[in-house]
């Protein structure tokens, strides 16, 4: 299979400084956030690729790279040609549906904008027969075209942020938590929705979440991050079942459960650190039980491993390295 | 204390509460009954819009007017609480009754420092000496892991993270050792690696302090990993209540299975969710017969003309026809 959408070692700043005259009056020095730090990965085509991490670790600025709406600081974001022989178009799935609709448009009129824009149809007719068409698509009936964002549920209106994105013909779409801010019946019903898109139309998704259970549902492969990098990528089922890295460990760990709950554990790991002042080495070595001197002073290199995975831990590093010269030895 | 250890600390009985407006009154709550033991974690589950915050509310009497109880009783520790007066309610609140809010950072008052709030709450409630208070502040800082407590007494809300400053809100509940705790989705707003952290502190202090926890909150892995026994709202009515385990490997109620299926499990991976069609009725279009009737897989005649009462199944209750002689 070939790859959709391919970036390379992609960074992005965020520059953070004070005001220019306190600067001065306080001689403080310019500060940078690193948000996004180095990172690279592959989306397959028809796949569905997902990032995963806690608040803070710059998996929504890597949707937003991808789809344009920042420059990279570094590093390239390359999409493969689609159908028509240009680069894949990508649209974007907000994950406030109160937010990304504007409240003053009738929604035909939201869901018309980029086939207007991007001159998909030619005459207005045409335009308001595919509105119809695109809400039918996402389960609306085509008279919800009339009414405007605040008559629709929350579950309603990501169908409506679908149909919109959906306009646009893409072949790509980058889903930012989509359904984090839908109650669980109607998560499900989204959730539905975009897998049998995905079926019909062959799209590939960029599926951006905080929640390893809708993660688990979506992927085909899944990519952890931890304050701006990513720490570990593997398929669905490897990642599950054989979790390589602490801190993909720790977030496993710390997922309620409702088949296993886990009710007698001592939770004692410590909270994400500041990614204004990351700590230096491995970033996330003062929350990692296995971490020790080398942890503190050197960043561990992405490690590949042979059942397509990929990890930067030392530790898993070491175990890797000490398992196959056992095997050398024997 | 001299009632006996069974007698329920919270027990609400039937309780309604309405909302007049211009265009009718809307039933926000329906014969709501529910009881919370000493020592209890009372999860309250629901989709947006169920009710679940509303019942918090309005056993701390904190609902906004014109939202008022139009009907049943509120008995906190055999006082009947829902006609005190505004002030003595007020001495109620934080002294019987501790409250945790969603949003922990706008629970704290951000001008002034996180000790000064603690001392305040303490010595409102306490007989305590400025000093004392002090101490005991620093003893509940500890208490909810906040490292230097020390060193953290006198720091500004916006100095601690997320997670923290919801263990400095834990810390202002607990002020006054109260028996009852209304934990208003205290994990919602928090990463999942915290919110681990918040819902053990929380089981902790509950078997330490024989406090109990009504755990308002929508989302069934806090309530799987936290709660002693579980509560279902929809559309303003519980649809059932039980013990946890029984809840969560065998729901009575068909919202409740509905609700189960829904949720992406760890363990297994499937091809499409379980998902129920339609979304709640809003409170001022609640559908005759069962609220859930229109969306329910397994509804019958029965369920679309009479509504059904809450009957006891197993053990716990369940408003369900199914359970109660069956749809026709």
């Amino acid at each position: 299979m070939s790859d959709a959408l391919t970036v390379n070692d992609l960074t992005c700043n965020f520059d953070v400084s004070a005001p220019w005259l306190n600067r001065v009056l306080e001689r403080k020095p310019r500060q940078f956030v690193r948000a996004v730090d180095d990172i690279s990965f592959t989306v397959p085509m028809g796949g569905c690729l997902s990032l995963v991490g806690e608040s803070g670790c710059g998996k929504s600025t890597v949707a937003r790279l991808v789809t344009g709406l920042y420059r990279a600081s570094e590093g390239e974001v390359r999409f493969a040609p689609g159908r028509s022989g240009e680069p894949l178009s990508a649209q974007m799935i907000f994950q406030d549906p109160f937010a990304s609709l504007n409240p003053r448009w009738r929604v035909k009129n939201i869901i018309a904008e980029p086939l207007r824009e991007l001159k998909l149809r030619n005459s207005d007719a045409e335009v308001m027969e595919r509105v119809g068409e695109l809400l039918r698509i996402v389960g609306l009936a085509p008279s919800d075209g009339s009414k405007f964002p605040h008559e629709f549920s929350g579950g309603q209106r990501q169908r409506i942020s679908i149909a919109r994105a959906l306009a646009g013909e893409p072949e790509f779409l980058v889903c930012d938590e989509p359904t984090s801010a839908l109650d669980v019946s109607v998560q499900a019903q989204i959730l539905n929705l975009m897998r049998k898109l995905q079926d019909e139309m062959g799209l590939t998704y960029l599926f951006i979440s905080h929640d390893m259970s809708v993660v688990r549902h979506m992927s085909d492969r899944i990519a952890v991050m931890y304050l701006g990098r990513i720490v570990e990528e593997a398929d669905t089922e490897t990642l599950f079942a054989n979790p390589r890295h602490p801190y993909t460990r720790l977030l496993l760990e710390t997922i309620p459960d409702i088949a296993e709950p886990k009710r007698h554990r001592s939770i004692t790991a410590s909270e994400v650190p500041s990614p204004l002042n990351p700590p230096s080495g491995c970033t996330f070595h003062p929350r990692c039980p296995l971490a020790d001197g080398r942890c503190k002073s050197e960043r561990p290199a992405m490690r590949n491993f042979a059942d397509g995975s990929r990890a930067a831990c030392h530790r898993v590093e070491e175990a890797a390295v000490a398992t196959a010269k056992a095997i050398q030895a024997a | 204390m001299s009632e006996p250890v069974t007698s329920p600390v919270l027990d609400v009985r039937g309780l309604c509460v309405e909302f007049p407006g211009r265009h009718g009154t809307v039933a926000a709550l329906s014969d709501v009954s529910l009881s919370i033991r000493p020592g209890e974690i009372l999860g309250v589950v629901g989709e947006s819009g169920a009710g679940k915050s509303m019942t918090g509310l309005a056993v701390q009497g904190l609902l906004e007017p014109p939202g008022r109880i139009s009907g049943g009783e509120v008995w906190l520790s055999g006082r009947r609480i829902d006609q005190l007066s505004d002030k003595d309610m007020q001495s109620v609140r934080g002294r019987q009754i501790g409250a945790i809010f969603q949003d922990p950072l706008t629970s704290l008052n951000p001008l002034f420092t996180v000790g000064a709030q603690l001392v305040e709450t303490i010595r409102l409630h306490l007989k305590l000496s400025k000093q004392g208070a002090k101490d005991r502040a620093i003893h509940l800082l500890k208490e909810v892991g906040i490292p230097a407590p020390e060193a953290r007494f006198d720091h500004y809300p916006h100095q601690f993270s997320g997670g923290m400053r919801q263990r400095v809100v834990i810390a202002l509940a607990l002020a006054a050792e109260p028996k009852l705790i209304i934990a208003d989705e205290p994990t919602t707003a928090l990463d999942v690696s915290i919110q681990a952290q918040i819902t053990s502190l929380l089981r902790r202090l509950c078997d330490d302090h024989g406090t109990s926890v009504m755990l308002v909150t929508h989302d069934m892995g806090v309530i799987a990993e936290t709660a002693d026994r579980v509560a279902v709202m929809y559309a303003g009515r519980l649809v059932e209540i039980g013990p946890v385990e029984e809840v969560l490997r065998n729901a009575r109620h068909p919202y409740t299975r509905g609700l189960m299926g829904s949720i992406p499990a760890l363990g297994r991976r499937v091809e499409r969710l379980n998902q129920i069609d339609g979304s709640m009725p809003r409170l001022n279009a609640i559908p005759r017969g069962c609220a859930f009737n229109p969306r329910c897989p397994e509804a019958g005649r029965r369920c679309r003309e009479d509504r059904p009462e809450p009957t006891p199944v197993g053990h716990g209750v369940s408003a369900c026809w199914l359970n109660a002689g069956g749809v026709l």
